[in-house]
């Protein structure tokens, strides 16, 4: 009858390549998929909204410059994480991460609460130039981002490709109105993907995040973005132990 | 290859370009035991801990941590690392009470008076500024001209109490100058640089001098208005010294001649100052903190009464 041989797999590549790729993916699969029907993976948490056009081209940024190799997002439960970033990251704050930018490297510090610890003179300082804030810092320098004026032409693009994959900005009135439902009008007014040029020059204006004024700089997007990491969710209105339920 | 070993043992069968083969020798038992020994562990594992998927939920194991959460209620759930970190958090504050409830309890002018207390307060102090403070006000406080204020001497924007850096601390300070080269003519900027200058005695010249005075004591400038009649600034709103050789902003002592000191205050001047943003740590950082790092700071050269 039908006898197996190890022959055909060590002797066929293509077979080889199937049969690893099959095996594989069990694997992942058993340990990915039941997070996707277990109810409690992303915590109930109010708070949580998609970036803002600038914020999002931040982000872009912060991929671009590579900056995940060196800084993780991702506090874990532990002690001296707690004592040293604050409360620990939660699955809810990065639902929005296309994709998520946890990292699993630590040369410089976690950034997942980095948000509102500093001012944006120093963001600005620190990243033309981190030894002149941090004196034995071994950050690499990153002053082209103060001068290079930031390109959002593509902005509308960038945020319908987010849609795509599930993060709810809006194009219809229809989809705006359930913004407005879910997160309040002013944050459903900065979703609105018609509106995102509009609205990421705006953000740079008034928030004038490299201190410059007169142009909307890659450094205003980046100092943006890192000014909001961990800021969404105000732990204040939750029992310290709130989130030990979704575990 | 001159000494081949004798085919006793098995091969796998296969047979690669014509004489490769391959042994077939059987695990040695030490290894095939402690593999057994794993495969043993793992469903202990699975009784204990959380392990497999059901459905909308998972086994969650026969293990349990008890902690106390902030509302002081005492919780019980299945083991998992955010209940575990409830109970770390709770034995490390446990372990810690007896000093921080020793500093929220001791008045400030006692603390000083407590060498036990004063050690406890320089050490973890150190800790806590060194995480959160240093990267502005560098590791020693002395901050940075152009960005950062002092903290180690006795020139205070906001003041130099206890109360007043606890103040600072908790609540975070912006301090706020207009910009003037809008307001005034290039002239009237350069007579009140050189009466600023002549305020903490730098070289400047005398006629200009005379015309900045009335300008900072007159209404179209109004500098007094925040800077006070003498020149010392207000505490209230942070307007700084300027009658002292201690500079934040306008790098003077980094300049090497007068003219470029008198341009640098010029420029502070002209262009304003909004750059000074020192953040609220009170939703960082714990009350008992804040207190424990008022008094670090106060210790670190400075502090008044
Ligand atoms: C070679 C590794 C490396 C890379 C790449 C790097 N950093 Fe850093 N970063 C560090 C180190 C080390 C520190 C700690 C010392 C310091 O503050 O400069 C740090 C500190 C920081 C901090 C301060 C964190 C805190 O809590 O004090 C921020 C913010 C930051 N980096 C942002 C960035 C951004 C944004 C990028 C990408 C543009 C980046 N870093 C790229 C190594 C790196
Ligand atoms: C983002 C940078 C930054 C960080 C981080 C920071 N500070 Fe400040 N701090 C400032 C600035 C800037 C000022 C001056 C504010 C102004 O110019 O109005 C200041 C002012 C102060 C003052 C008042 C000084 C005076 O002369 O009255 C105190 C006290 C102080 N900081 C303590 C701390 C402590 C303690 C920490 C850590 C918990 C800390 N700061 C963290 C930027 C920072
Ligand atoms: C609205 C209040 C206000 C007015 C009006 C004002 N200042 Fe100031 N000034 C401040 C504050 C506040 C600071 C400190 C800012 C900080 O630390 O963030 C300051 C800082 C300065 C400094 C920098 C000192 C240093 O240590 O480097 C100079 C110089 C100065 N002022 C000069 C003037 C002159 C001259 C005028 C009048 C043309 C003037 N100021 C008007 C509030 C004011």
């Amino acid at each position: 009858m039908f006898n197996f041989k190890h022959e055909w797999i060590e002797k066929n590549v293509g077979l080889m390549l199937i049969a690893t790729m099959i095996a594989i993916s069990i694997g992942g699969l058993v340990e990915i998929a039941p997070l996707f029907f277990i109810k409690e993976t992303v915590e109930k948490v109010d708070g949580v909204r998609p970036y803002t056009p600038l914020e999002s081209r931040g982000r872009d940024i912060y991929v671009r410059e590579g900056c995940y190799l060196c800084h993780s997002q991702m506090i874990r439960p532990f002690r001296d994480e707690a004592l040293r970033y604050g409360h620990y990251s939660l699955a809810a704050e990065s639902k929005y991460d296309h994709p998520f930018q946890w990292g699993s490297k630590r040369t410089g510090p976690d950034l997942a609460r980095v948000g509102n610890k500093y001012s944006n003179d120093w963001h600005v300082q620190h990243l033309i130039d981190p030894k002149s804030m941090v004196p034995p810092s071994v950050m690499p320098r990153y002053p082209w981002l103060q001068t290079t004026a930031l390109d959002y032409s593509d902005i509308a693009e960038r945020l319908k490709a987010l849609r795509q994959v599930g993060v709810p900005y809006s194009l219809t009135q229809g989809e705006y109105d359930r913004n407005v439902k879910d997160f309040g009008a002013d944050v459903a007014a900065t979703l609105h993907i018609p509106d995102a040029q509009k609205n990421l020059i705006a953000q740079a204006q008034s928030g004038n995040f490299d201190g410059d004024r007169s142009n909307v700089s890659e450094m205003d997007a980046l100092v943006a973005y890192l000014q909001v990491l961990g800021t969404m969710v105000d732990f204040s209105k939750y029992d310290n132990d709130e989130f030990v339920k979704f575990r | 290859m001159s000494q081949q070993k004798p085919q006793t043992v098995q091969t796998t069968g296969h047979v690669w370009d014509e004489d490769l083969q391959e042994y077939n020798n059987p695990l040695p038992s030490w290894w095939l035991i402690g593999f057994y020994v794993t495969v043993l562990m793992s469903l202990i594992y699975w009784m204990i801990y959380p392990a497999w998927p059901v459905g909308k939920h998972f086994t969650t194991g026969f293990s349990t941590v008890t902690y106390i959460n902030d509302k002081g209620a005492e919780k019980s759930s299945h083991w998992n690392t955010r209940a575990q970190l409830m109970k770390d958090m709770n034995e490390a504050a446990l372990a810690q009470k007896p000093y921080f409830d020793k500093v929220t309890a001791t008045p400030f002018e006692q603390i000083a008076k407590d060498p036990e207390l004063t050690s406890f307060i320089n050490s973890a102090g150190k800790a806590i500024f060194s995480d959160n403070c240093a990267p502005c006000h560098q590791s020693g406080g002395q901050g940075k001209v152009g960005h950062f204020a002092n903290l180690t001497d006795d020139d205070w924007l906001y003041g130099g109490t206890h109360e007043k850096i606890q103040e600072s601390i908790a609540k975070g300070r912006h301090g706020y100058m207009p910009a003037f080269k809008e307001v005034l003519n290039k002239e009237q900027l350069d007579n009140l640089a050189h009466y600023v200058a002549s305020l903490s005695g730098e070289k400047a010249d005398a006629a200009k001098v005379k015309a900045g005075d009335a300008l900072f004591h007159g209404d179209a400038a109004a500098c007094y208005y925040c800077h006070d009649n003498s020149g010392k600034g207000r505490q209230a709103m942070g307007s700084a010294n300027l009658t002292d050789k201690i500079w934040l902003w306008a790098d003077v002592p980094g300049q090497d001649s007068d003219e470029k000191k008198i341009e640098a205050i010029r420029l502070v001047i002209a262009n304003g100052l909004t750059r000074g943003v020192m953040p609220a740590w009170e939703t960082r950082l714990n009350p008992e903190q804040i207190k424990l790092l008022s008094v670090y700071v106060h210790g670190l050269g400075g502090g008044t009464k």
